[in-house]
C-alpha cells in the first residue's frame, strides 16, 4: 500500500461572528467555523448531532433585513454571514409539582396566564429550527386543548428562539413542556404492559440473571453479548423472542 | 350542505353546553359542518385603535385558513367571535393600505382580500334553513315558555356587520318563535351586559346586568336565551351576587338559545351539558317537562 496524500483546500469565506469579521472554510458548521475563529466552548455546544437545543443561532444574510435561526452545528456558514449563538434565553419558567396538578387547561393558565397575550403573529413559527408549528400548539392550549399541544410541540428542543421573538413576551417552550407533561401523566392511558414489567422486577424475578451477570469475566460477557438471540431483519411483525422473559 | 365552522376557544373549555348543542342542531337539521383546521383564537376584542393592525392578524389567519379549507363562508356560534371575524373581514375587504401592511407583514401567508362571508348561527339559519324548515324540524316545540331573547351587542353592532337591522332587530325573536316558544320584547334585549368591565370594574358590570334582567323578568320572561359566554357569565354566572347585591333582584333561568333548539328538535339531552348552566334553568326545564332528571 501506498500513501497518497490528497490535500484539500476548502475555498475561505468570510462570516461575521458577534460583529467581528473571520475568515473560515465555507464548508464548515456555524459551530466549527466559530472554533476554527478561535473560540472555545465550555457551554452551548451540547450533543453536536441537532437534538439538544443548546446551539441556537441567529444570523442575517447580506441585503436582507430576514433574521434566520438555526442550530450552530447543523447550519452551514454562508459568505458574509453575521451571527451569534444564543445558547440560554431567560424566559419565565413557573414551578409546580405535577403531582398536585390534574391536567385541566385551568392549570396551563394560572401558571401561564401570559398564554393569551398571543397574538398570532407567527414569529414563534418561522424562528423555529425544528419547524414546529409553536403559534399552532399556543393556539390549540388557550383552547385547552393540551393533548394537541403536547403532539404538535413533541419536536422541540427547548432552544428558547421562539420566546426570543415573541412580541407577547410568551415562554412558549416552557408552557409545550407542561402540556407534554401534563398529557403524559393525565390524558394518555397507562401502558398495561408496563405496569407488568415493573411487577416483574420488583418480585426479583430477574435478579438471578443480573448476579449472573455480575459474576462474569469480560471474555464471558462478551460471549454472552455476541450470542444473544436478535430479531432477525426479515422478521414479521409477529416475531417474538424464543426466551420471553419480558413477559 | 357543507359549511366551515370557527368554535372559538371558549366553547372548548367553559362553554361547551353553547358548542354542542349547536352542533347537535346542525345534524339534526342536515347541515355538514368541518371545524376550521388550525384555527387560531379570534383576537376577542375588536381593537377600537385606528392603526393597531397587529391585533387583527388572528382574525384575519384564520380567515386565510377558511380558504385554505376551500370553503368561502365560516359559521360562527360565539358572538364575540363572531364580531371580531366580521369587522375584520370588512377591514380587509374595504381599506386597500390596511390590507396592505396585514398582507405584506403576514408574508407567509397568500393575500387576503375579504373574500370569505363571516356567518353567525342566527342568520345562518334564517337565511340557510330557514324558519319554515325549523317549524318542520320540532320533537318538543318550546310551547308555553316565555322566552325574551338578549341580542347583546355584538351581534348588531356596529352597523356594518350586524347580523339584522341595528336598531329594530328580529331575527332572535323570529327562531324563538319558530321553536314555538312565546316570545318576550323588553328593551333591554340590546343592552350591554357589562362585558369585560367585569374584570375591571365588576360592580358596574353587576349594575348592567342586573338592570337587564330586572327589564325582563318585569316584562314578563320566565327566562332568558342568548349567544354569548361573556353574556352568559355577566347575566347567568353572576345571578347570586346579583341576588345578595340588590333587594328588588329576581333570579332568572338562561339559556344559550341553541340549547333550547337541541331540546326543541329532539336532540339527546346530555349534548346540551345542562350541567354547566344554573340550577335554576335545569329546574325550569324540569318544570316544563323537557328535562327528565337533572344530571348535576
Amino acid at each position: 500500500m501506498t500513501d497518497v496524500k490528497v490535500e484539500i483546500k476548502a475555498k475561505m469565506i468570510p462570516i461575521y461572528i458577534m460583529g467581528k469579521k473571520y475568515e473560515v472554510p465555507e464548508t464548515l458548521t456555524i459551530m466549527k467555523a466559530i472554533e476554527y475563529a478561535g473560540y472555545k466552548y465550555i457551554r452551548g455546544c451540547g450533543c453536536r448531532g441537532g437534538v439538544c437545543g443548546a446551539c441556537s443561532t441567529v444570523y442575517r444574510k447580506p441585503g436582507s433585513y430576514k433574521i434566520m435561526s438555526g442550530l450552530a452545528c447543523q447550519t452551514v456558514v454562508e459568505p458574509e454571514m453575521h451571527l451569534t449563538q444564543i445558547p440560554f434565553y431567560p424566559a419565565l419558567r413557573s414551578s409546580y409539582i405535577l403531582e398536585e396538578l390534574t391536567g385541566k387547561p385551568e392549570e396551563v393558565f394560572e401558571l401561564y396566564p401570559e398564554l393569551f397575550r398571543c397574538v398570532a403573529c407567527n414569529a414563534c413559527t418561522k424562528v423555529c429550527p425544528m419547524d414546529v408549528e409553536v403559534m399552532d400548539y399556543i393556539a390549540a392550549l388557550k383552547r385547552g386543548d393540551i393533548k394537541a399541544a403536547a403532539e404538535i410541540s413533541f419536536d422541540c428542543i427547548q432552544c428558547g428562539l421562539c420566546a426570543s421573538r415573541c412580541m407577547g413576551e410568551l415562554p412558549q417552550y416552557h408552557i409545550a413542556q407542561l402540556a407534554r407533561r401534563l398529557n403524559g401523566r393525565y390524558l394518555t392511558p397507562e401502558a398495561e404492559h408496563l405496569k407488568t414489567m415493573v411487577a416483574n422486577i420488583e418480585s426479583g424475578r430477574y435478579q438471578e440473571s443480573i448476579n449472573g451477570l455480575k459474576a462474569m469475566d469480560i471474555d464471558m460477557l462478551k460471549e454472552t453479548y455476541q450470542s444473544r438471540e436478535m430479531e432477525p431483519a426479515t422478521a414479521g411483525e409477529d416475531w417474538t423472542p424464543k426466551e420471553n422473559i419480558g413477559l | 350542505m357543507k359549511i366551515s365552522y370557527y368554535p372559538g376557544c371558549t366553547l372548548k373549555t367553559k362553554a361547551k353546553n353553547l358548542e354542542a348543542s349547536a352542533l347537535a342542531c346542525l345534524d339534526l337539521l342536515g347541515v355538514e359542518y368541518e371545524e376550521l383546521p388550525r384555527w387560531n383564537c379570534c383576537g376577542a376584542v375588536y381593537s377600537l385603535s385606528d392603526d393597531d393592525l397587529i391585533h387583527l392578524i388572528a382574525p384575519v389567519r384564520d380567515l386565510i385558513r377558511v380558504q385554505e379549507q376551500g370553503f368561502d363562508t365560516v359559521l360562527t356560534l360565539c358572538s364575540m367571535c363572531y364580531n371580531t371575524l366580521a369587522r375584520a373581514n370588512d377591514l380587509m375587504k374595504n381599506d386597500e393600505v390596511k390590507r396592505g401592511t396585514i398582507n405584506d407583514f403576514m408574508d407567509e401567508e397568500p393575500d387576503y382580500k375579504g373574500e370569505v362571508k363571516v356567518v353567525h348561527f342566527l342568520d345562518f339559519i334564517r337565511d340557510e334553513i330557514g324558519w319554515d324548515k325549523l317549524k318542520n324540524s320540532l320533537k318538543n316545540p318550546l310551547e308555553g315558555m316565555k322566552l325574551a331573547p338578549y341580542y347583546g351587542c355584538t351581534l348588531l353592532r356596529p352597523e356594518n356587520v350586524s347580523i339584522d337591522k341595528s336598531n329594530s332587530p328580529v331575527v332572535f325573536e323570529e327562531c324563538m318563535e319558530a321553536l314555538g316558544a312565546e316570545i318576550v320584547k323588553f328593551p333591554g334585549a340590546v343592552e350591554c351586559c357589562g362585558s369585560y368591565q367585569v374584570l375591571g370594574n365588576p360592580e358596574a358590570a353587576l349594575k348592567v346586568s342586573h338592570n337587564i334582567i330586572s327589564d325582563a323578568v318585569a316584562h314578563g320572561a320566565e327566562a332568558m336565551v342568548l349567544t354569548c359566554p361573556l353574556c352568559d357569565y355577566n347575566l347567568g354566572h353572576r345571578q347570586e351576587e346579583m341576588l345578595k347585591k340588590y333587594d328588588d333582584a329576581g333570579a332568572l333561568p338562561i339559556f344559550y338559545f341553541t340549547q333550547l333548539m337541541a331540546v326543541a328538535l329532539g336532540a339527546d339531552p346530555k349534548l346540551c351539558y345542562l350541567e354547566l348552566n344554573q340550577n335554576i334553568s335545569r329546574e325550569y326545564l324540569k318544570g316544563k317537562n323537557l328535562l327528565e332528571e337533572v344530571s348535576a
